[in-house]
């Protein structure tokens, strides 16, 4: 009985870790497909990129921890700027195939570029002292790093629910995703709100890229190996929404590990099953509009 | 998804509409030119046969993928889920002693299709995002599956002891490629006179009005989940039979043929041609294949730069792929006389 109550506290924690890494990286995304209706199948990139910047910054460089975070986070949303004034831009209200189509582009390109600079294999991740080892809760210890990804993951879903909600920026964005015309003969900026909400996402997903490295290893086909799930919690957690990703995540995270670690041959297959019950039950996500 | 196409001609007087209509789709001659290429890449470089019998099998499942996606508006991440069922369809018969390459496209198709028609009972009640979803889940289910399933698909292995027969008991496979590339075209051929005919066909066109305002075709009375049912199993046997080919002329089959990726990529070469022209397939299909082929070669370790690169500028400059700017370029030569 005790091993399985521990088994099950091992399955809740470490889910709910993986969850806040999935809900960083993809809550951009969810924002950004659910304001510009744009298919963006490289949003992984803008998490790599993340990654890549932190290891760069932390290996060759020696700049500490949090501060690396900071730069790869503030290098994401520069790199979603660029991209999104050069090549996202002029295919909003596109047809979505040639969106498909110029997004998968970039992802090859990311893909050859990652390689190229960093090699075919996965950066190494080296926690700060402060965060590595365990952390003793008293009645279990656990590993101080999942914690902080908990701690951050939760600071982070606070942060953004108050700024969508109560800040004007965030009506702004509310309004767009709503009705855009409407947003737009009010006075908006949606040209503006755009870029912003572009690389706030992509700000978001880097983040998550770079410190979710030590779950979701930084490697070249980062992009593409884990496009699926990112979908998955968009798909699921509804899109335009700050909360639908964040409950999608950590169902995702939490039946994914819990899956991995009761019924280990069969891989992700439940988790596949999952989705395809949940969104023929509510084909718009858990969260979508109606 | 707008796709422009010549309008029928208005003031047709006394002609009736079915002459207008019929007329429209008489073979024109532009439309033999995949086949004069096809015969003529076989005199003229006979080293690449192997390549070229693969091109033709893709060329397939891309025709097979602009059905869905092209005509009907269904745009699937999942489609190698119909390919992969064939190619292990027929991988199994052949691995079991039904050696005969035909009897394997018939299995493959009969297979694909079912699995097209219950997955299709499902998932085409939904639409946009979540449908892209949904084809995508189904595909990565059979994967894992498949990968599970290590007795009949040989999982991480891929399946051997394949052993193929000659076609029709009479033309032997040689190494050099020479039968695998007559039997890939006599069967894309195929798939072709039968995807040219239901496309022009008053089901085809239903298809075209359900892509392109389905709340109209509701109100018309069409059955539009039925429709749209057809084509997908129709599509899903023929990607079934391309999988077989691929099998077949390759006499082994992998769990890549079940990926995502894969399906990704069939859909990026259909875009790359042109979606919603039947032609998309046969101009996307060898030109993603050979530059893939020649980038490869140029640059092992980084050719998928050039790929995403040739990806990039595409959308860039030619929207509706490489047909879409043929057309412009047209208009614009017409307009300037």
């Amino acid at each position: 009985m005790d091993a399985a109550l521990s088994a099950f506290v091992s399955i809740a924690f470490h889910g709910v870790a993986f969850a806040m890494v999935l809900y960083l990286v993809s809550v951009g995304l969810s924002v950004t497909m659910g304001l510009m209706g744009f298919v963006n199948l490289a949003h992984g990139v803008f998490a790599a990129a993340g990654g890549y910047t932190m290891s760069t910054l932390m290996v060759r460089y020696g700049v500490p921890f949090p501060i690396a975070v900071i730069g790869a986070t503030l290098a994401g949303a520069a790199l979603g700027v660029v991209l999104e004034r050069l090549l996202y831009r002029p295919l909003y209200g596109a047809d979505e195939l040639d969106q498909v189509l110029m997004t998968m582009g970039l992802v090859f390109m990311s893909m050859a570029v990652a390689k190229y600079f960093w090699g075919p294999t996965a950066q190494p991740f080296y926690p700060p002292a402060a965060l590595s080892g365990q952390l003793d809760f008293g009645f279990r210890t656990f590993p101080t790093y999942r914690t902080f990804l908990i701690v951050s993951g939760a600071v982070m879903v606070t942060v953004l629910w108050l700024g969508l909600e109560r800040t004007r920026f965030g009506a702004r964005i509310r309004a767009a995703v709503d009705n855009r015309r409407m947003a737009q003969s009010v006075g908006i900026d949606t040209s503006t709100l755009f870029t912003l909400a572009f690389a706030l996402g992509s700000g978001l997903a880097a983040l998550g890229g770079s410190i979710g490295a030590e779950i979701l290893a930084i490697d070249p086909a980062y992009a593409l190996e884990h496009l699926v799930y990112f979908l998955i919690v968009v798909a699921v957690g509804g899109l335009g929404t700050i909360r639908g990703p964040f409950f999608a995540a950590l169902l995702l995270g939490v039946s994914d590990t819990g899956f991995k670690y009761l019924l280990p041959e069969f891989g992700a297959f439940f988790i596949y099953a999952l989705t395809l019950v949940i969104l023929l039950w509510k084909p718009r996500g858990l969260f979508g509009h109606a | 998804m707008t796709i422009s196409r010549p309008e029928p001609s208005r003031g047709a007087g006394a002609k009736s509409a079915i002459e207008v209509f019929a007329r429209r789709h008489r073979l024109r001659p532009m439309e033999l030119l995949p086949w004069v290429i096809a015969i003529g890449v076989y005199f003229v470089f006979p080293d690449y046969l192997a390549l070229g019998a693969q091109v033709l099998a893709t060329t397939l499942f891309g025709l097979s993928a602009d059905l869905v996606l092209g005509y009907a508006g269904i745009v699937t991440l999942g489609h190698a889920a119909f390919y992969g069922m064939g190619a292990y369809t027929a991988g199994y018969l052949a691995a079991h002693g039904v050696g005969a390459p035909v009897v394997g496209l018939v299995a493959a198709a009969a297979v694909a299709g079912l699995a097209g028609l219950l997955s299709g009972l499902v998932i085409l009640r939904t639409q946009g995002l979540t449908l892209l979803m949904l084809t995508l889940v189904v595909c990565v289910m059979l994967q894992e599956a498949a990968n599970k399933l290590t007795s009949i698909t040989g999982g991480t292995d891929g399946l051997q002891g394949m052993e193929v027969s000659p076609v029709l008991g009479y033309f032997r496979f040689d190494l050099y490629g020479n039968t695998a590339y007559w039997y890939a075209l006599a069967v894309l051929f195929l798939g072709w006179v039968f995807a040219r005919t239901l496309v022009y066909s008053s089901f085809g066109r239903s298809l075209t009005g359900i892509r392109e305002n389905v709340t109209r075709m509701h109100a018309i009375g069409t059955p539009v989940f039925s429709r749209l049912l057809i084509v997908y199993t129709i599509s899903a046997a023929m990607a079934g039979v391309a999988g077989a080919l691929i099998a077949e002329t390759t006499q082994l089959v992998a769990l890549n043929v079940l990926s995502v990726d894969l399906s990704g990529t069939i859909l990026v070469m259909i875009i790359l041609g042109g979606v919603g022209r039947l032609y998309g397939a046969f101009v996307g299909v060898p030109l993603y294949m050979i530059a893939q082929d020649r980038f490869s070669t140029i640059d092992p370790v980084y050719w998928y730069f050039w790929i995403g690169l040739l990806l990039v500028l595409i959308v860039s400059f030619a929207r509706g792929g490489v047909l879409g700017l043929i057309d412009a370029l047209l208009r614009r030569l017409r307009g300037s006389r």
